[in-house]
């Protein structure tokens, strides 16, 4: 194989695509341990919710391994990657590659809980993980939720949808503490509470209870408070997989370590997506920043890189945008921000739920927060990403109206023109 | 999508000219009714309820005004974010084309559009809206509409 993509997903596909644009011809092998057709991972709690059905869960047409000419070989992992000799080894059989992309993702974090392993307990990051759940929800009342992050409550909206009791265990103070602020955080949790979600923070699971024939019956907190439930979802946070990268013995960090071409150390092998680590371009550090569209791009880069042609990936910033049963929500870059060399601009209403605040550094935007006004957003986005000087027009960033027309004449032109 | 297509560089896009822009915002109703089941002007705005939403968006600063939408980008960043594959570029007419059916509604392409040419429509269950070009009609409906040639139609090939 003159390619071979280990990953199914966003950054798998998007090496296909990137590949594609430049060489139509080279032989391409898609290898996933999922025995599924591309799908879309951040589907999976609207596939459990009953809000997207089978058929829709695909990220790319049923033609698109026979449209782009790829080998898909699903249902097995990959065990060995063999640098020197230029092979993988899938069920045991090696299969030699011109360039490898490691595309493998991230993998739940479980820390240790006493009497995890056994029926009724979910991680929730695959389809099979959803798969699973649902049936375990169908004689289900009651669910715990360990983790308020974006995976810990887009699992509640699903289960929520099934007409379960949620209640989310959080460790931190506050909900999604790492993509929002504290206010936001604030406005998010008093959002949960009126759907009815019980929320405990500032504590964690530290034993599932089971009965005696071993079906749970609900969680003990290290508070030692008891919470009744009938499934658990464990949904601490998410690593990258360096699993399979280790066996080829390249650099790493917190997250495979790629240079701007996203190669690793290791010659013709590849990495991108949440397995990675790549650079922060607003925080100036290297971290993963396992997020989807980022995932993507950098999956396209690289197989635009494999496939002979030089393009420097510059690095991302983090963004989320995250909806449970109402109050849309977008972060772009940092949330929160302390220091005399950050200008903080917010505005807020209580009764609406509405939250709205942009961080400006040297009169450049470096963050912003919508909560529940969320149109537009990707104007400030826009406005980060290159890095714009917003001075003349900063007091609007946070108007109502906010848009094209209170930027200064010459920049409108140009940011409207390409 | 042809086998093994390369990305067409095609691009068709409505580009404004705010100084002769009027501000009328007939745009917005020919686009209403563009994007209605009737398309019949009367129907769309009195009897489907709820009303088919604009694609195109008049801004205005008083005395400036001008109509933004979809710039049906060259690399899309809203196709790079979609995580449903319901936003993807045509590689026959450059247009970035939206599938309501695959759509979720979790506003990545809202987080990401830089020109704020995403609308949420939610309409029986949530969804994105965005120009499509017209590619059914002769021309865009607002285009057709504007009475002062201040919208027209920009086209180029690499």
């Amino acid at each position: 194989m003159d390619y071979v993509i280990i990953g199914n997903s966003a950054a798998g596909i998007g090496a296909v695509e990137g590949i594609r644009q430049v060489d139509q011809t080279g032989s391409i092998a898609i290898i996933s341990d999922e025995p599924h057709h591309t799908y879309s991972r951040p589907l999976i709690s609207y596939y459990l919710g009953g809000k997207v059905e089978q058929h829709n869960m695909y990220f790319r047409p049923k033609t698109f391994y026979r449209d782009y000419d790829v080998e898909p070989m699903l249902g097995n992992p990959v065990t060995v990657i063999d640098a020197a000799g230029h092979t993988v080894t899938v069920a045991g059989k090696k299969i030699k590659y011109g360039k490898l992309l490691v595309a493998t993702g991230g993998s739940p974090f479980v820390p240790p809980i006493e009497n995890l392993a056994g029926s009724d307990v979910f991680t929730f990051t695959k389809w099979d993980d959803a798969k699973a759940l649902a049936k375990a929800a169908e004689k289900a009342e009651r669910a715990v939720v360990i983790g308020g992050g974006l995976i810990g409550l887009k699992a509640t909206e699903g289960l929520l949808n099934l007409g379960l009791n949620v209640t989310v265990v959080e460790l931190a103070d506050r909900v999604l503490s790492t993509i929002l602020d504290e206010k936001a955080s604030q406005i998010f949790g008093t959002h949960l509470k009126s759907l009815g979600v019980t929320l405990i923070t500032g504590d964690t699971a530290a034993a599932v209870n089971r009965d005696g024939e071993g079906s749970v019956t609900g969680v003990t907190l290290k508070g030692g408070n008891t919470v009744e439930a009938d499934v658990v979802v464990v949904a601490i946070g998410v690593v990258p997989n360096t699993v399979l990268a280790d066996t080829a013995k390249v650099k790493k960090e917190r997250g495979i370590i790629v240079d701007e071409h996203l190669m690793t150390s290791a010659k013709d092998i590849y990495a991108a997506g949440d397995c990675v680590e790549t650079f922060d371009i607003l925080r100036h550090i290297r971290r993963p920043q396992p997020i989807w569209p980022n995932a993507y791009e950098q999956g396209r880069t690289a197989g635009i890189n494999m496939a002979g042609q030089p393009l420097a990936y510059k690095g991302s910033f983090g963004m989320n945008s995250i909806e449970v049963k109402g109050l849309p929500t977008i972060t772009v870059g940092m949330y929160d921000a302390v220091g005399p060399e950050y200008e903080i601009l917010a505005k807020s209403d209580a009764e609406s739920l509405t939250y709205k605040k942009v961080i400006i550094h040297n009169d450049r935007l470096v963050g912003a927060v919508f909560v529940n006004d969320i149109d537009r957003a990707g104007i400030m986005t826009g406005l980060i990403k290159d890095q714009v000087n917003v001075k003349a027009f900063k007091h609007d960033l946070i108007s109502d109206n906010f848009g094209y027309a209170v930027f200064p004449e010459a920049l409108r032109k140009e940011r409207l023109s390409s | 999508m042809a086998t093994k297509a390369k990305t067409t560089k095609k691009r068709r896009r409505v580009q404004a000219d705010e100084k002769v822009c009027i501000g009328c915002k007939l745009c917005e109703v020919a686009c209403i009714v563009a994007h209605s089941k009737s398309k019949n002007i009367i129907r769309a705005f009195n009897e489907e309820t709820p009303r088919a939403l604009s694609r195109v968006l008049v801004e205005e600063s008083k005395p400036l005004t001008f109509a933004l939408q979809c710039r049906h980008c060259d690399d899309p960043p809203c196709a790079v974010a979609c995580m449903t594959g319901a936003l993807r570029k045509d590689p026959e007419t450059g247009a970035v084309l939206h599938d309501r059916e695959k759509c979720v509604g979790c506003w990545m392409c809202v987080m990401v559009c830089p020109y704020g040419g995403i609308q949420r429509d939610m309409r029986e269950g949530k969804a994105a809206s965005k120009c499509d070009l017209c590619l059914e009609l002769d021309e865009p409906a607002c285009v057709a509409a504007c009475p002062n040639a201040a919208l027209f139609v920009v086209e180029d090939e690499d």
